[in-house]
C-alpha cells in the first residue's frame, strides 16, 4: 500500500503545483490561456508648448499615476537641450524641465505606452479624505447655493443618489435662476467641477477633482476631461461631471487626482497642451513576457523566454514531445495499438510537423514502401546485418534525394521537406518492417505500420494545435501535470480497447456455455 | 458484438496485459533474474544441473568468423534446430529435418543451401532477433521426435506445452499445434491452434485458432475430445521444479514431448502471454487468488502439482472470496 500511497501524493503534488503556477501566472502575472488573446495598447503623446521668456525656465508637468489596473509599458521624455527630473511626492509624480535660459516658443514631449490589465478586486483608491473646507460664498450665491441643495437633498436618499442628481440638476436643459446664478455664464470646465466640489463641501462632502484623458486611436489635440471624486462610504467614487453618471468610464486614463496644477511654467508664457492618441493590438502574451521581464519577476526572468529567440524556437519544439509521449502512452496501455518501436511515433510526428499531414504521410509510404522493396532484394545478397542496415541508409538518402529532386521539376515544393525526415529511424524502420514481413508476414507489417502511422498522426494533430503549442512554450508548468497524468496511466490495470476485441470471443462462449 | 464489455471480462476474471505486467510479472519476477530464462543457454545449463532432461546441445556459434565452422559442425547431423539464444517470441528458429548433400530441408519442404543457413547464423549473430539488438550466440539443437499420441494433432512441427506456474504452482496449461497456416510453428497469432488443457486429467478442454473456437485440427481434420496428453502428472512436475530453478514466480514453461527421451523443457518465459486464457476460455485471475492466498509455498513438489490438479481440475469450480479476488490490484499486499 505504501509505495502506491506515495505514488498518489506525488501526483497530486505535481498536480497541485503544475495548476498552481499555470492560474499564478493567469491571474496575477496576467498570462493569456489562448493565443489569440489581443490587448490596446495606447500611446499617448503630451506636447508642452510655451514661449520662454529669456529667463530661467522650469517646466512642471503632472504625470499620470499608476494603478494596478494599468501597465506603463514605456515612458519617454524629450526636450531639446533641457535638463530633467522625474519627482515623486504624495501628491503624484512629475516631470520637470529646466534651463537656464530660454526664448521664443519651446516645446517638450512627454510619451506614454499603456495598456489594461484585467481587472483585478479592490483596486479601489481608498486614500482618506480631508475634511472638506467650507467654501466662501458671497450672500447671493450662498442663498441660491441652499436653495438648489435644499432641492436636491429632499429628492435624494444617499450620499451618491444626492451627488448624481446634483450634477444632472446642474447640467438641466432648462436651468432654473438659481443654477444660472451660480453657473455664472463663465460655465469652463474647470469652473464646474470646482462649483460641484463647492456644493458637496457645503454638504459636508469631501469631493476632488479628477482629470483624465479618453481614450480613442488615431486623436488630436485632445485635452483632458474634467471628472469629480466623491467620498462615499470609505472609498473614492467617479462621477462624470456633465451627465452624472458613476464609475470609471472604458478607455480612459486617470492623468491626475486632487486640486495641483497639470501644468506649471516659470519664465513662459502662452503654455499649451495637447494630447495625441494611437492604438496599437499586441498580443497579450507578449505585453505579459515584456512586462515580467523588466520586473524580474522570477518567473518570467528565469524562464524559457530568456534564453535567445534560436533557443526558444528549439524549446518550443522540445516542449511538444511531452504531449506526443502522453499520446503514446494513452496509444499503447489504454487502446492497446501495436506500433514498431516505443517512440518512434513521435520522431515520424515531428518530421510530420515540419512536411504538413498530407505530404509527410505520402512521403513516408513512398520512402518505406521503395525501401522494403529494395531491402527485399538486398536479403538476396546474403550481407552481414550491419553492412545491411548501412545500405539501407544509403538506399534511404538516395531515395530521399531522388523525390526531392523530382518534386523541384514538377514543382512541387512540398515534397523536397523530405529532409525533415529522421534517415537513420527510417532506415531502422524499413529494416525491422522487412523482417517482420519474413517472419510473420504481411499482416503483421500493417498492423504495426498503420499502428505507428495512426499514433503518429494522432500526436501530430496534438502538437500542432495552436492552443496546444501556445500552452506548452508558455506554460513549460504543464510538464507536470503531463507527468502526473503519465504516472497516473502507468498504474492501470485494467483492459486494454484491443482487449476487449481480443477476448470478446471468450465472453460469447462464456455465454453459451453457462445456458 | 465486436467489442466484449470490461465488466464481463473482469467477472471472468481475465487478466490483460496491463494487470499482468503489473501484478505479475514485476511483482513475482526480479529483474535480475530474467537472463536466466532469456538467455536459452544459461536455462539449459541450470536445467541440465537440475536433472531436466532438454534437447541435445549439438554446438554453439559466438563470432562471425565461426560461421566458417558450420558446415563441420552440422555434417553429422541429418536433423537440426538453429535458434538465436537470446531470441523472443519463437523468432529465428530454423528447422531443418531433412539433409541431402548441400541441400537442406524445411518441416514445409523448402529446400535451402547452406549459405541461406550460414545468413541466418550471421543475421543471429548480430542481434536481429534479440532483445534490443544485442549481439547474439547461435545455438544448434537436436531435434525434437514427434511422438505418436500428437502425430494425429500436428502438421508440419512439434506441439509444444504451455504450463504457466505462480509461485511454484501449476496453474493453467494449453497445448499449442502446429498448422499449415502456422508454418509448422506453434505459435498461436500465426495461426497454430491452442488447446487449453484440462488441469485435473491432461485432457483437451477447448480449442481455438485466430481467437476462434474449432472443434478439429484444421489440418489433419482430427477431433479433440480424444486428445489426452500421457505423463501429466510427470509434466505438471517439471513445470513445477522450474520455479525452484529459477526463483520466478511467474512463469511459462514450453514442454514437448520426445518419442525417444520424453518430456523435455524447450524454453522458459519470464513474460508469458495471456492467450492461454483464450484457449482455456478461462480467466487466470481466479486461480491467481487461490495461489496468492496461500501463506507459504510448499517446498514438496508432488504436493504443489496435487494441490493444482485438485484446485484447478476442470469440474471443481474455482471460487475464491472477493477479497482475494482483488488482492491483485495492490502491488504491495
Amino acid at each position: 500500500m505504501h509505495a502506491k500511497l506515495r505514488l498518489y501524493i506525488i501526483v497530486i503534488l505535481m498536480m497541485g503545483l503544475g495548476i498552481g503556477l499555470i492560474l499564478y501566472k493567469h491571474f496575477a502575472l496576467g498570462f493569456p490561456l489562448s493565443p489569440d488573446d489581443k490587448k490596446s495598447v495606447w500611446t499617448i503623446e503630451a506636447k508642452i508648448d510655451f514661449i520662454a521668456r529669456g529667463d530661467p525656465v522650469i517646466v512642471s508637468f503632472a504625470l499620470p499615476p499608476q494603478t494596478p489596473n494599468t501597465v506603463f509599458m514605456e515612458e519617454d521624455f524629450a526636450s531639446p537641450d533641457y535638463g530633467f527630473s522625474e519627482l515623486t511626492s504624495p501628491a503624484g509624480r512629475r516631470a520637470q524641465w529646466s534651463k537656464r535660459t530660454a526664448s521664443g516658443p519651446q516645446t517638450a514631449y512627454y510619451r506614454l505606452s499603456v495598456y489594461e490589465m484585467d481587472p483585478i478586486t479592490g483596486t479601489v483608491t481608498s486614500d482618506l479624505p480631508s475634511e472638506p473646507e467650507k467654501p466662501e460664498f458671497d450672500e447671493v450665491l450662498k442663498t441660491a447655493a441652499t436653495t438648489l441643495l435644499d432641492q436636491v437633498r429632499s429628492k435624494s436618499a444617499n450620499t451618491e443618489i444626492f451627488t448624481r442628481e446634483l450634477i444632472s440638476t446642474l447640467n438641466s436643459n432648462a436651468p432654473s435662476q438659481n443654477q444660472r446664478l451660480l453657473l455664472n455664464d463663465q460655465s469652463s470646465e474647470d469652473y464646474k467641477t470646482h462649483l460641484i466640489i463647492n456644493l458637496l463641501a457645503l454638504e459636508g462632502i469631501s469631493a476632488r477633482i479628477v482629470r483624465g484623458l479618453y481614450l480613442k486611436d488615431g486623436r488630436r489635440r485632445q485635452s483632458l476631461s474634467n471628472f469629480v471624486e466623491v467620498y462615499i462610504g470609505g472609498q473614492w467614487l467617479l462621477f462624470n461631471q456633465d451627465s452624472g453618471e458613476s464609475g470609471e468610464p472604458r478607455n480612459f486614463l486617470i492623468w491626475q487626482r486632487g486640486d495641483q496644477s497639470l501644468l506649471d511654467v516659470v519664465g513662459g508664457r502662452n503654455s499649451q497642451i495637447s494630447f495625441s492618441i494611437i492604438r496599437n493590438v499586441h498580443s497579450t502574451r507578449n505585453l505579459v513576457v515584456r512586462d515580467g521581464m523588466n520586473k524580474q519577476a522570477g518567473l518570467v526572468d528565469f524562464s524559457i523566454y530568456s534564453l535567445p529567440i534560436e533557443q526558444q524556437n528549439a524549446f518550443k519544439m522540445i516542449l511538444l514531445l511531452p504531449i506526443g509521449a502522453l499520446i503514446v502512452v494513452i496509444m499503447r496501455l489504454l487502446v492497446g495499438i501495436r506500433t514498431s518501436g516505443t517512440f518512434m511515433p513521435i520522431l515520424i510526428a515531428l518530421a510530420l510537423i515540419q512536411t504538413t499531414l498530407l505530404t509527410g504521410i505520402i512521403i513516408f509510404l513512398t520512402v518505406v514502401g521503395t525501401g522494403l522493396l529494395i531491402r527485399s532484394y538486398l536479403s538476396r545478397l546474403n550481407l552481414l546485418f550491419v553492412a545491411r542496415i548501412s545500405a539501407v541508409i544509403i538506399v534511404v538518402i538516395a531515395i530521399m534525394a531522388s523525390i526531392s529532386i523530382i518534386s523541384n521539376k514538377l514543382g512541387l515544393d512540398q515534397a523536397m521537406t523530405v529532409t525533415f525526415f529522421p534517415m537513420i529511424i527510417l532506415a531502422w524502420t524499413i529494416e525491422r518492417m522487412s523482417v517482420l514481413w519474413e517472419e510473420d508476414g504481411p499482416r503483421e507489417v500493417f498492423i504495426q505500420g498503420g499502428g505507428s502511422l495512426l499514433t503518429a498522426v494522432i500526436a501530430y494533430l496534438f502538437m500542432t494545435n495552436r492552443t496546444i503549442e501556445y500552452l506548452t512554450f508558455n506554460f513549460p508548468e504543464l510538464m507536470l501535470v503531463n507527468l502526473a497524468l503519465i504516472l497516473i496511466l502507468g498504474q492501470y490495470t485494467g483492459y486494454r480497447l484491443s482487449e476487449l476485441y481480443r477476448f470478446h470471443s471468450l465472453e460469447r462462449r462464456h455465454v453459451s456455455g453457462k445456458r | 458484438m465486436f467489442l466484449a464489455s470490461a465488466r464481463k471480462l473482469r467477472s471472468f476474471g481475465i487478466i490483460g496485459m496491463n494487470q499482468r505486467n503489473f501484478g505479475l510479472i514485476s511483482r513475482y519476477n526480479p529483474r535480475h533474474l530474467y537472463p536466466l530464462v532469456d538467455d536459452k543457454l544459461k536455462t539449459k545449463l541450470l536445467a541440465q544441473k537440475a536433472g531436466i532432461t532438454v534437447p541435445k546441445l549439438l554446438g554453439t556459434l559466438q563470432y562471425q568468423h565461426d560461421v566458417k565452422l558450420l558446415k563441420g559442425i552440422l555434417s553429422p547431423y541429418a536433423q537440426f534446430v538453429i535458434k538465436p539464444v537470446k531470441g523472443s517470441g519463437g523468432k529465428g528458429i530454423l528447422v531443418i529435418t531433412e539433409h541431402d548433400h548441400n541441400l537442406y530441408f524445411k518441416p514445409s519442404g523448402d529446400a535451402i543451401q547452406l549459405a541461406d543457413i550460414e545468413r541466418h547464423v550471421s543475421n543471429i549473430l548480430c542481434g536481429l532477433h534479440s532483445l534490443g539488438g544485442k549481439p547474439d550466440t547461435v545455438m544448434i539443437e537436436s531435434l525434437i521426435q514427434l511422438d505418436p499420441v500428437f502425430s494425429d494433432y500436428s502438421y508440419e512441427g512439434i506441439p509444444d506445452l504451455r504450463i504457466i506456474v505462480l509461485r511454484g504452482y501449476p496453474i493453467m496449461a494449453m497445448l499449442r499445434l502446429t498448422t499449415h497456416a502456422s508454418d509448422g510453428k506453434a505459435n498461436l497469432h500465426q495461426g497454430a491452434v491452442g488447446v487449453g488443457i484440462d488441469m485435473g486429467t491432461g485432457s483437451a478442454l477447448h480449442a481455438v485458432q485466430y481467437g476462434e473456437s474449432v472443434s478439429c485440427h484444421p489440418d489433419t481434420r482430427k477431433t479433440f475430445p480424444e486428445l489426452v496428453i500421457p505423463h501429466w502428472d510427470k509434466l505438471l512436475q517439471l513445470a513445477a521444479a522450474c520455479y525452484e530453478m529459477t526463483g520466478l514466480g511467474y512463469l511459462g514453461v514450453d514442454i514437448v514431448l520426445d518419442r525417444d527421451q520424453g518430456p523435455m523443457i524447450i524454453e522458459l518465459n519470464a513474460r508469458p502471454g495471456l492467450s492461454i486464457q483464450v484457449a482455456n476460455c478461462a480467466g487466470l485471475a481466479p486461480r491467481v487468488a487461490v495461489i496468492e492466498a496461500l501463506k507459504n509455498v510448499e517446498p514438496d513438489l508432488q504436493l504443489r502439482v496435487a494441490f493444482s490438479k485438485k484446485q484447478f481440475a476442470a469440474d471443481s469450480s474455482i471460487h475464491p472470496p472477493r477479497q482475494q479476488r482483488t488482492r491483485i490490484d495492490d502491488p504491495d499486499s
